[in-house]
């Protein structure tokens, strides 16, 4: 075998290499240098963020027969991803300091890169094989980071919650893969998208399929797969909610795309489309109405970034390279708009301990700042227009439009009509910030050094990313050129 | 080979069953490791019969059974502590997070 083969796995390496590093510090650090852990991986993480967006660093290629990939598009998402997990690392600082996560702080660090290792090679991966290690890789630690916080009741339920449906869903993906393996006797997507072709009507090829839709629309939280979302992101440690809702959903939904169009590309219109033309519209409807209800605010989130996932599918049902790029964009602005509002609720719960919404009412008058933060992030959430949120919901209509289907114009109608029940909720929260009246329950507080600034990256994306359009033409012609 | 699918399809369903309505969380994950056995069970008949030239279903379900024993290590950390807060297994009582 040819050992060079790993050279291609540029990205890989470098997160290896960090992993090791933060791994090293935390073994041999002594105890009163610990304080210094997470500073060391988020120094380490940023060099290696900004080192993916250099060009010619990181080389397009294949490895291992090619069951590994990195094209133009991958090696960016990537990128994208990386961006999100840094802003995670700093917002997560200044929890990790607390004294119950204190002594494990090294370890939550570790997981987040291991989880972010898996969802790696489960975007690169060409191969049934790969695609499942990289998935059990990026949502195994991930449960023990959702169970972190093992003094508090409502992490180790949400845990719990959290470990049984992802071990339900992938062996129901698992069982779909066997049968697309009885249909075309190989696991590489190429194989088995030449091997379908001929099958396009088979009532296996369909049972496979909502099978692998199923198990992936689980780690996508898709209605009807989403009901462990609500529980796990309102009993997590609120950096691991952030983490989950963001940069996991990010993943999968990169993965989906590459399984769905790669694997089984050519059966498009024949199997899958009509799937997830239903799964859409049930995911942003169920998702608007339940998050109307919420009185938590991680509750509230999870709802809301339930629809936002029905969003992010628009741009696969799109099966175009516009659909490709408008996803990405997505992701990117999602990240900044979603760790936003994290950002907030995590400064506001570890200063005061408080979550509900209730709570945030009058919250402009003892804290204008995080006030207005929130306010942009739920302009953003929303599609308001100066706002980047905006621009990623037109590009990804415009992207299923290109369909040009009578089918796809009704999906982005009814998506269209969703936006604005969807302005509704996450304007309940800017109300209750600004207009209400109430005294605020959360007295004035200067919040961390490190929570600032990632909610200046933060605003930052916001505001720019939808103007700037070098962003979204970069992605396009990428994703135009590596079609 | 359809004596081997379908009691594979059986225990699939059996697992799907059991991880519906069994309220112990220690026999939710027995039932989630029938059907992670059964899709083993799949892939070895399917690799053995359909396709016996090559070891690709094969390898598959090694991994798989790696990959299985991980979860349920993990899973049985994360009930233990839970047991040790609630002192019991019932997913019944896993209900503190209700709006």
């Amino acid at each position: 075998m040819d050992y060079s083969q790993f050279l291609i796995m540029k990205q890989e390496i470098g997160l290896l290499a960090v992993f090791l590093i933060v791994f090293l510090a935390d073994t041999f650090l002594p105890r009163r240098e610990q304080g210094s852990i997470g500073v060391i991986s988020c120094i380490f993480f940023a060099a290696f963020t900004v080192l993916g967006f250099v060009p010619g660093v990181v080389g397009e290629g294949m490895a291992f027969s090619d069951m590994y990939e990195a094209t133009w598009p991958v090696i960016n998402i990537k990128n994208i991803l990386n961006v999100g997990v840094l802003i995670v690392m700093i917002q997560a600082l200044r929890w990790a300091d607390q004294d119950m996560v204190r002594i494990r702080r090294g370890e939550f660090y570790e997981l987040l890169l291991v989880t972010l290792l898996g969802m790696y090679l489960m975007i690169s991966a060409r191969h049934f094989l790969l695609f499942v290690i990289g998935l059990e890789t990026a949502s195994l630690p991930l449960a023990a980071m959702v169970a972190f916080d093992k003094h508090r009741y409502e992490s180790r339920e949400a845990a719990v919650k959290y470990i049984l449906t992802a071990v339900f869903s992938s062996a129901i993906f698992m069982m779909g893969i066997s049968y697309v393996y009885a249909l075309s006797g190989s696991l590489y997507f190429y194989d088995i998208a030449i091997a379908v072709w001929s099958e396009s009507h088979s009532a296996l090829l369909l049972c496979a399929l909502a099978f692998v839709i199923a198990g992936i629309g689980f780690k996508l939280s898709l209605v009807p797969f989403h009901l462990w979302t609500a529980d796990v992101y309102q009993g997590a440690p609120t950096p691991v909610t952030s983490y989950l809702s963001v940069i996991s959903k990010g993943a999968a939904a990169f993965a989906f795309l590459a399984v769905l169009w790669q694997a089984f590309g050519t059966v498009y219109p024949q199997a899958w489309e009509w799937m997830l033309y239903a799964l859409i519209i049930l995911t942003i409807t169920v998702g608007n109405l339940f998050a109307i209800r919420q009185k938590n605010m991680k509750r509230f989130l999870a709802f809301s970034s339930i629809s936002q996932a029905g969003y992010i599918m628009l741009g696969i049902i799109a099966f175009n390279p516009m659909g490709m790029a408008a996803l990405m964009f997505y992701v990117l602005v999602y990240i900044f708009s979603n760790l936003a509002a994290f950002g907030v609720i995590g400064a506001i719960e570890n200063a005061s301990g408080k979550v509900w919404m209730d709570d945030y009412k009058g919250l402009y008058r003892t804290n204008p700042r995080l006030a207005f933060t929130m306010m942009l992030a739920m302009f953003s959430l929303a599609g308001i227009p100066p706002f980047a949120g905006f621009f990623s919901k037109f590009f990804i209509f415009t992207g299923a439009i290109a369909q040009g289907t009578v089918a796809i114009y009704v999906l982005v109608l009814i998506a269209l009509i969703n936006t604005i029940i969807s302005l509704y909720y996450y304007l309940l929260v800017v109300k209750a910030m600004f207009i209400s009246q109430d005294d605020c329950v959360i007295a004035p507080f200067r919040s961390a050094c490190s929570e600032r600034f990632a909610l200046w990256v933060c605003v930052a994306g916001i505001l720019l990313l939808g103007v700037v359009s070098f962003v979204y033409n970069t992605l396009l012609e990428g994703t135009m050129y590596s079609f | 080979m359809i004596y081997y699918l379908i009691p594979a399809l059986l225990m699939f369903c059996c697992g799907v069953y059991g991880f519906v309505t069994r309220k112990n969380m220690i026999a939710m994950l027995i039932s989630l490791e029938l059907m992670l056995n059964a899709v083993d069970i799949n892939f070895v008949v399917f690799n053995r019969y359909l396709f016996p030239g090559q070891m690709e279903g094969m390898f598959f379900t090694l991994f798989a059974i790696a990959i299985a024993a991980a979860e349920t290590a993990l899973a049985i950390a994360i009930i233990i502590n839970v047991f040790r807060a609630a002192r019991n297994v019932d997913v019944n009582d896993l209900n503190k997070m209700k709006h």
